[in-house]
């Protein structure tokens, strides 16, 4: 059996007298999509914000490849490889495809031998580059973000994930705020990513799409892991009956 | 989502619509000044000098209110800070002369003193925004006092006059006709451009004020950020402070009393949107020329000083109704 990309031990996040998680434990596989599931408050966001580096874990364990890991910034999780994707799209819209890209990671030149300053070319072509990958086509490079749709701007963060070579992809709710199509396409970009190796958790209410995408599922409740099942192994009522009574 | 040519040309014509207004502007009080006095307004040196000298002060403060603006802030402090800076650019200058220190160590001395001075007051600006969450208009406005208070107590209630060549060359003198205090400003001009259009530093900015969630997300540490921001807009003051005593020979606690609303409406006249994310150098530059255009113009052919007012008011709500339609135009999706 392949080595875990990632697991997670018993992790416990406390909010003042609030258990978000309690005791929390799981495997990602690589090149696997786990999905996790769970009613609202159910703890999946706290979950991956503690993986991704946005909260500190009260207790527990996070070991990325069989290394243990900490991560007390956003910034050193996604140099471990960790990238996250929200539902409510983290992207400046007044900046380009390709200066979101880089957000926080801008590449330098020197100006005259001397002076450093922003490599825009280097955003651009990589964002060409990118875009291309996911069939995102446009010629529209240069425009901020906030030209596009909500599905192409969920493809851009997308891009940033894959630009950066993320070998774990976290997404909270990617296509909640997407019209149908659109959330069409985001599910076939998971799945193109998946064959490609990353491995990928994916929150998400609609147990649909998570049937269509997911090799795993994890459902939380209250804090805790409610079960886990292969997702040939399980159907929607089992979901549901797991989410609600545990 | 095409849009068309026409939409094109007018987001194109709105995006610059402070250099629209700047031409609009020149063209009225050039036909203005040929029906009057019979002669040129815009090719006459004397005119452009004033223009010039006019403009630079204030516009070094609307530098700084840039970067506060872009980066979704307000800075209401930094009137007061400029005259803070101004009354101690004096007392200082005036002190390293009388320690007997030749005029020019005197001045860089002093200057260094009253720009340290200035951003003490922009640090602690963005330590109140950032790390202790108080909003900005709240936060710089207490800073508006508490360095309007300090100002005038440094001053003894009183204009600080400083005599001292080589600071009167600074305000009053020339290089090859230039005013060099014109020169100064176009410096700090060409600096916040690169800072703003060639850094991080400016990327961030302008990420911040659109999302700034979205920022520290992206592992931009926006705490530090801010204040960075606010530091400079201090910094800016206290060079327009020193600059204000060069010109005049002496600092006055009242200096950037006028010029707080100005730089603000310098700045929004340029193009920034208040809620954060757009703004340029370049739109400020205009702004600023066309405040000045106007109060100078206005002067020029001989029109009550009240109508300034009402000239620079209708100029900024004009700006905003621009701004608004171009991002209907922009938001439609
Ligand atoms: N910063 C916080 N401070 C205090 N309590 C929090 C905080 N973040 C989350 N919680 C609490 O932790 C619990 C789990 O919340 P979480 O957002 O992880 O749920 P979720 O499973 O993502 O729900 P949803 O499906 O609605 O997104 C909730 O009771 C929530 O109120
Ligand atoms: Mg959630």
């Amino acid at each position: 059996m392949a080595r875990d990309r990632l697991e997670i031990k018993n992790i416990a996040k406390h909010f003042g007298p609030v258990k978000a998680l309690d005791g929390v434990s799981l495997t990602l596989k690589p090149g696997e999509c786990l999905a996790l599931a769970g009613d609202n408050g159910a703890g999946k966001t706290t979950l991956i914000k503690v993986i991704s580096g946005v909260h500190p874990a009260t207790s527990g364990e996070v070991l990325i490849d069989g290394k243990p890991a900490q991560f007390s910034t956003p910034q050193q999780a996604r140099e471990a490889g960790i990238e996250t994707i929200y539902q409510d799209l983290a992207l400046a819209n007044n900046l380009t495809i390709g200066e979101n890209i880089f957000l926080g990671r801008e590449p330098k030149k020197r100006l005259w031998g001397f002076l450093p300053i922003l490599d825009r070319k280097k955003m651009a072509e990589a964002a060409t580059n990118v875009m291309k990958n996911l069939e995102f086509h446009t010629d529209r490079l240069d425009s901020p973000v906030q030209a596009f749709s909500g599905g192409q701007r969920q493809t851009v963060a997308i891009g940033r994930a894959v630009h950066w070579n993320a070998s774990i992809l976290i997404m909270d709710e990617p296509t909640a705020a997407l019209g149908v199509p659109e959330q069409k396409k985001v599910l076939e970009l998971i799945k193109a990513l998946k064959a490609k190796g990353h491995s990928i958790i994916f929150i998400s209410h609609n147990l649909q799409d998570i049937f269509e995408v997911s090799d795993r599922i994890v459902v939380m409740r209250r804090g805790k892991v409610a079960g886990e099942r292969q997702i040939a192994d399980i159907d929607h009522n089992e979901v549901v009956r797991l989410m609600i009574s545990g | 989502m095409e849009t068309n040519n026409k939409q094109m040309l007018f987001l194109t014509l709105t995006k610059l619509r402070a250099w629209v207004f700047l031409a609009l502007l020149l063209i009225l009080f050039e036909v203005w000044s040929h029906t009057i006095y019979g002669r040129s307004f815009l090719a006459n040196p004397y005119n452009l000098k004033s223009l010039a000298f006019f403009a630079a002060i204030p516009l070094l403060l609307a530098l700084g209110q840039t970067f506060v603006i872009i980066s979704a802030g307000i800075d209401l402090s930094v009137g007061f800070i400029m005259g803070l800076a101004a009354v101690i650019s004096a007392k200082a200058v005036a002190y390293f002369g009388a320690m007997g220190l030749p005029d020019f160590p005197a001045v860089m001395l002093g200057i260094m003193v009253a720009c340290l001075v200035a951003i003490i007051p922009g640090i602690i600006n963005g330590i109140l925004i950032s790390s202790l969450g108080v909003p900005p208009f709240i936060g710089t406005l207490g800073m508006y006092g508490v360095a309007r208070g300090a100002a005038f107590l440094f001053a003894g209630g009183m204009t600080v006059s400083v005599s001292n060549s080589i600071l009167k060359w600074l305000g009053n003198g020339l290089i090859m006709g230039v005013p060099v205090l014109v020169i100064i400003v176009a410096i700090a001009c060409i600096i916040s451009h690169f800072l703003l259009s060639q850094t991080r530093f400016g990327q961030h900015t302008y990420a911040m004020g659109d999302n700034k969630a979205a920022a520290d997300r992206a592992g931009i540490n926006t705490k530090f950020l801010t204040i960075k921001i606010y530091a400079l807009a201090g910094l800016f003051a206290g060079i327009a402070g020193a600059l204000y005593t060069a010109r005049f020979s002496a600092g006055s606690a009242q200096a950037g009393e006028p010029l707080l609303l100005i730089s603000i409406a310098i700045v929004v006249i340029g193009g920034a949107s208040l809620f954060g994310g757009s703004g340029t150098i370049s739109g400020t530059i205009a702004g600023a020329l066309v405040i000045a255009v106007i109060q100078y113009g206005l002067v020029y052919v001989n029109i009550e000083p009240f109508w300034q007012f009402i000239a620079v008011g209708i100029v900024i709500i004009l700006s905003v109704l621009a701004e608004q339609a171009q991002s209907k135009l922009w938001g439609a999706k």
